[in-house]
């Protein structure tokens, strides 16, 4: 083996060990939750729980309404600074960043004296309100991965002149995005949705402040109550993590191929 | 000319500062193929831009069949549009491409099916519908652009630099088959390149352009015999430029290297006796050495000899003028050669006075 390779290979056995030895450990202790043998005693007690469904529903519920959020706001807007308004793109970039930087804890505190029941938008007076203001939380949080994920994709592709030849055929801008940007830049599109939807499975601040049953508290509840559940519910969340991850693989075999660039 | 089908009338267009189209007239045959001519950056594209509704012009206005489009969107204006990165939507098949202008406006299915049918046959690309843009070769891409373009009848075909992105030999094939597609249809079409080879081939009429305005508009043959202007004359062809000094404005004589040529009446266009022209002269119409029928000799050296296949082209030196002539290769007598004297003879007929 030639000394190159060894040291490449040493730096991959090293870092996988790092990721994988923690996972297999959590995964190990998940198991022995019957005392003296190994059994999936953990995962039928987590996912035999109302509370997990409810949550997990509700979260799920909540994850696919903040992508369409998402998809609404970010899709024309990355579409239209391409097109248009290259020059505003730092400062959206830097918008867009801003959830990273601002805690979510300052955002819900935000929100709670802006929404509260005698403001003019009293999201906050009904649980419906609240579920809303927490799909707009979810896609705030997620705006830097979602609009990174289609802005990428719109550079794959020739905007203006796509844009610029639906029009010449007689398109209007509805269909123009609808039928040539969005299905050009699908995979993109997923692949923030699935990050969205990690992101809204596992958050636990908007949704404890807001005093909603999603997942993220329910996770929080169990990790602090119990011994083998929450090993078991970490195992679970990457799965439903990875499974995203794979599904945003799969589709990517089918995405739109480029002529310039076929493979 | 027949019936004017597109009209440009004094057609300006300024982003801030610069101007890049500075009075545009122009008036199109319906059916005539008019190509915009020039180097990058002379406003042929936003020209053509500005006729496909993309830009919109800061004066002037564009009529398009008698009626005033100027203001009117790119969608609402019936035109077809060929662009040189083809522009093909890479999520959509050859027949969905080609049928796309006809889906949007509303086309029933069988309609949209027999037109496909129709142009993938015209394009002769019958058997690639169900295939998309990626498995196609650039010059199959182009040709069903140029299908997805005619599919819904347009108005006005525009073709904005559409063999650019083609190697040579793709090039030549595709122009005849656009040309000839053209005529079949009878469709008034506007083609932008900065090929003279192209526009000389392919064109009814030529506008050449240089900053921002049509420097002279004409069919190929009076572009390229009678340039209007010096700028017409180097851009279009390879042109000889020589020197000559007025002797007797009044039977226009000028002299080049010690030797009297008079022009034709008029060409001189008021210049002084002492004035020195620029004299242009087409290297086709020079010959090496004596020949009838060619009223001016001028001797000189040969200075260089570059051999390109079936002809040879020969720099000769006339004291501070040089010319280039292309001579036929024959197998049979050897290339001329470096150094050697020489005498180059031509027609005075065939020197144009640039302005």
């Amino acid at each position: 083996m030639k000394p190159s390779r060894f040291w490449a290979w040493l730096t991959f056995a090293l870092g996988a060990a790092y990721f994988f030895i923690p996972l297999i450990a959590t995964f190990e202790f998940s198991l022995r939750m019957r005392r003296g043998e190994y059994s999936f005693d953990a995962y039928r007690v987590v996912f035999g729980d109302v509370r997990f469904q409810e949550t997990f529903a509700y979260s799920t519920i909540i994850a696919c309404f903040t992508i369409v959020i998402g998809v609404l706001l970010v899709v024309p807007t990355a579409y239209w600074i391409r097109l248009r308004m290259p020059q505003i793109r730092p400062v959206v970039e830097f918008i867009t960043l801003l959830p990273l930087i601002i805690p979510a804890i300052v955002i819900v505190f935000g929100y709670i004296r802006m929404y509260g029941s005698n403001s003019p938008l009293p999201f906050l007076a009904t649980t419906r309100g609240t579920d809303v203001l927490l799909m707009i939380g979810y896609a705030t949080l997620a705006l830097p991965y979602m609009y990174r994920a289609v802005d990428t994709g719109l550079r794959t592709i020739d905007v203006r002149t796509l844009t610029e030849a639906a029009q010449v055929h007689g398109a209007g801008w509805t269909t123009i995005i609808v039928r040539i940007i969005l299905p050009n830049v699908l995979i993109a599109v997923l692949s923030g949705a699935f990050l969205t939807f990690a992101i809204v499975i596992g958050e636990f601040t908007m949704a404890s402040l807001l005093n909603r049953p999603a997942f993220g508290p329910y996770l929080q509840n169990i990790g602090a109550n119990r011994a083998y559940e929450p090993a078991a519910l970490a195992v679970i969340s990457f799965a439903i993590t990875w499974g995203c991850m794979s599904v945003i693989q799969v589709l990517a075999r089918f995405a739109p191929k480029s002529a310039n660039n076929p493979n | 000319m027949s019936e004017t089908f597109l009209s440009i009338q004094g057609v300006r267009k300024a982003f801030g500062q610069t101007t890049v189209v500075k009075d545009f007239n122009l008036e199109v045959a319906r059916g005539e193929f008019v190509s915009f001519l020039g180097p990058s950056g002379c406003g042929k594209t936003t020209m053509l831009r500005m006729v496909a509704g993309f830009e919109e012009p800061t004066a002037g206005r564009i009529m398009i069949g008698g009626k005033d489009v100027t203001n009117l969107k790119p969608n609402q204006r019936n035109i077809g549009m060929v662009f040189q990165a083809y522009a093909l939507f890479p999520n959509l098949t050859v027949s969905q491409n080609i049928g796309f202008g006809l889906k949007v406006a509303g086309a029933s299915k069988a309609e949209i099916t027999d037109r496909v049918k129709e142009m993938l046959s015209i394009i002769k690309l019958e058997g690639f519908g169900d295939r998309y843009p990626y498995q196609l070769s650039g010059g199959q891409q182009q040709r069903v652009a140029l299908a997805r373009a005619l599919a819904p009848k347009p108005k006005i075909l525009l073709l904005d630099e559409p063999l650019s992105a083609l190697d040579a030999k793709v090039r030549i094939s595709l122009r005849e088959e656009i040309r000839a597609i053209q005529k079949k249809l009878d469709i008034t079409t506007i083609f932008v390149t900065h090929d003279q080879e192209e526009a000389l081939s392919m064109s009814d009429r030529i506008v050449v352009m240089y900053d921002g305005k049509a420097e002279q508009v004409g069919t190929p043959f009076e572009i390229y015999n009678r340039p209007s202007t010096k700028f017409v004359a180097n851009f279009v062809g390879t042109l000889n430029v020589l020197d000559g000094t007025v002797v007797d404005p009044a039977t226009a004589t000028v002299r080049i290297n010690d030797r009297d040529i008079s022009l034709k009446k008029g060409q001189l266009n008021g210049a002084k006796a002492g004035d020195v022209l620029s004299l242009a002269l087409r290297p086709e119409a020079i010959v090496l050495g004596k020949q009838d029928g060619r009223d001016t000799n001028l001797g000189g050296q040969i200075s260089d000899v570059s051999f390109l296949g079936s002809v040879i082209r020969v720099r000769v030196g006339l004291g501070k003028n040089a010319v280039s002539l292309d001579t036929f290769n024959s197998p049979a007598s050897p290339p001329p050669v470096v150094g050697e004297r020489t005498e180059i003879s031509f027609s005075s007929d065939d020197l144009l006075v640039l302005h």
